[in-house]
């Protein structure tokens, strides 16, 4: 299912070739929109000419309607998706600063790239300072490095935001966007200049009425199919993943879990998904306790979504039906990097301490812990510190799963 | 040189003496829209040019001090050791849209030699306000994580909150600015 990872499907060369047919379809639809003149570009801001209004808001709701209608259908996977992750305040900062560079200099950094290929003067000297800019940030950035990265909210999308269907936004943006074309064309008709760079004006022709309708009509489609559900994300998870619990790449042995306490290069996640009670007496040291709740809400997903990509998660239960549960989740959310612990609490126990099986061993129902505790020590126990674990057993045997991937396969635009 | 358009007759198209008429917005915006689609579909990632251009500057800067990229943090991300800079989907991309620009120009009779500008400027002047515009764009871009096309409209059309907000703020600052700097050109 789309969307494809390109590179890996059909070698760099045929994913080259595709990526420069879309340069191509960007640049040629740029120009044939009137992007090469300054002046129209700039027009925007005295009402003069709404070119950019019109363009840019006509090609987002087409290519959001289509995005989202091709995820309702089940064709394309907007987890896998690449969507700018929010770092809200050093955004709203930049953008003013961009606006303020748009009104002085006449072009953003994509149209610049057009005109100057039409051989537009102005445009190869804004393309300099472009260049001036962009340099700079790099020398300097290491000096705003924190408000660089300040309020990170991750992949953060409208429709979490606004606690409402994704449907519904689509429709509301469609909505908001054609009431813009409307309140534009009269704003236009007002203020419009009559210079040789004027808009290109439009009659509202029954043909665009015909087309603002279709759009309009997909959107609500979309809103009535409505997005998949977490267990219809797992199923379109691939074929790979759902291959990991038959062939038990998921599940990693006690030894490499005391291996990847101790690998520096990894920061590791131990997320324990039993009940408050069972997690009180006898945990991992260093685990944390996690709700089912958070996990089945995704809020959990969204979290490990925005960790470092150097983490793994491994999830802990008593055996493995709950990890096991859980896992699926953060896969159908594509969270990367995640990993059960095999046999649970009852097998780490049978591993590292031998003596309970002495003291009684009792047969429970799947899902709950096998061995009592005369006392609820929590990671005070013996056998939950990892440190220490790893010195008594250091040559532990273990058939490694764990592959660190990274998500830098997808990437920003202007990454 | 022609004008204005007139409302009533049946193309709906302006008339540019610089070769033949631009595309009517609406179309041209869902063209872009169909290619943006496309992109998302295909690739998993939206469109973007101010990312290419930093990997183009890049480049360039690990050739002349190649110490100094394996120093900074934010640069070696790009070009660190044996890392090549331009071996990037975005700078692919890049390299389209300027030769796609170039094509429809040429197709279209629009390869012009010229400066626009608005009429009570001087040409030496837009100059220079380009340059500083185009610095400020340089710097917003790489602050804000993506330009126009990387952040307002990519990710504008995946729904991400921080794209909408950029969004906003562009225009928030274009609008606030725009009536001090009249001259340049109305």
């Amino acid at each position: 299912m789309a969307p494809f990872a390109l590179v890996d499907q059909f070698g760099k060369t045929i994913a080259y070739l595709i990526y420069f047919a879309i340069g191509l379809g960007f640049g040629a639809t740029l120009e044939m929109a009137g992007f090469s003149d300054s002046r129209r570009l700039a027009g925007q801001f005295y009402l003069r000419n709404l070119t950019v209004l019109k363009v840019m808001f006509t090609a987002i709701i087409t290519a959001m309607v289509l995005v989202f209608l091709s995820s309702a259908l089940g064709l394309l996977d907007y987890p896998r998706v690449y969507v700018n992750p929010t770092y809200l305040v050093p955004g709203i900062v930049g953008g003013l600063v961009m606006g303020v560079g748009f009104i002085l200099g006449g072009f953003c950094p994509g149209t610049s790239l057009v005109a100057v290929s039409t051989l537009k003067v102005d445009a190869l000297f804004f393309f300099l300072g472009v260049c001036i800019g962009v340099f700079s940030f790099g020398e300097s950035v290491g000096r705003i490095n924190e408000f660089f990265y300040s309020s990170s909210m991750g992949r953060f999308t409208l429709p979490e935001w606004l606690g409402a269907p994704t449907g519904l936004v689509v429709v509301g943006v469609v909505l908001m966007a054609l009431f813009m074309f409307w309140g534009g064309e009269k704003l236009e008709a007002k203020f419009g200049g009559p210079e040789e760079y004027a808009a290109v004006r439009v009659l509202p022709t029954r043909t665009h009425h015909l087309a603002a309708a279709s759009l309009l009509g997909l959107a609500l489609v979309t809103l009535v199919i409505g997005q998949p559900n977490a267990e219809e994300r797992w199923s379109r998870a691939g074929e790979e993943t759902h291959a990991l619990l038959q062939n038990r790449g998921a599940y990693i042995e006690p030894g490499e879990l005391l291996s990847l306490s101790q690998n520096r290069e990894v920061r590791l996640l131990m997320l324990d998904v039993r009940s408050e009670a069972e997690y009180n007496v006898f945990h991992l040291e260093d685990a944390r306790r996690v709700d089912m709740h958070e996990v089945e809400e995704g809020l959990l997903s969204l979290e490990l979504l925005q960790a470092p990509s150097n983490t793994v998660t491994v999830l802990i239960a008593n055996d493995e039906l709950r990890s096991t549960e859980a896992w699926r989740r953060l896969k159908a959310d594509r969270v990367l990097n995640a990993y059960i612990l095999e046999g649970g609490v009852n097998e780490w126990l049978g591993e590292f301490r031998p003596d309970l099986a002495l003291v009684r061993t009792r047969s429970v129902p799947v899902g709950s812990m096998r061995y009592p505790f005369p006392a609820a020590l929590g990671a005070g126990q013996a056998g939950a510190n990892l440190d220490e674990l790893s010195h008594e057993h250091p040559d532990l045997a273990f058939e490694a799963k764990v592959k660190l991937q990274t998500k830098k396969k997808l990437g920003g635009g202007c990454g | 040189m022609s004008k204005s358009v007139s409302l009533n007759s049946a193309p709906p198209m302006a008339v540019d003496h610089k070769g033949k008429p631009f595309l009517d917005p609406y179309l041209a915006g869902a063209l872009l829209g169909i290619v943006l689609f496309a992109a998302f579909f295909l690739t998993g990632n939206g469109l973007g040019a101010s990312g290419g251009i930093a990997r183009v500057l890049v480049a360039a800067e690990d050739q002349i001090v190649p110490e100094h990229i394996d120093r900074t943090a934010y640069l070696l991300n790009m070009a660190g050791g044996e890392t090549d800079p331009l071996d990037h989907w975005i700078v692919v991309i890049t390299l389209g849209t300027v030769i796609g620009g170039f094509l429809s120009g040429l197709a279209h009779g629009r390869l012009r030699v010229e400066t626009a500008k608005g009429p009570r400027i001087s040409s030496k002047r837009r100059l220079v306000f380009a340059v500083l515009g185009g610095v400020l764009m340089g710097y917003g871009a790489r602050l804000a994580r993506g330009c126009t096309s990387g952040q307002a409209l990519s990710g504008g059309a995946v729904l991400s909150v921080g794209s909408w907000a950029f969004m906003f703020a562009v225009f928030a600052g274009g609008y606030a600015l725009a009536w001090f700097v009249r001259k340049l050109w109305t």
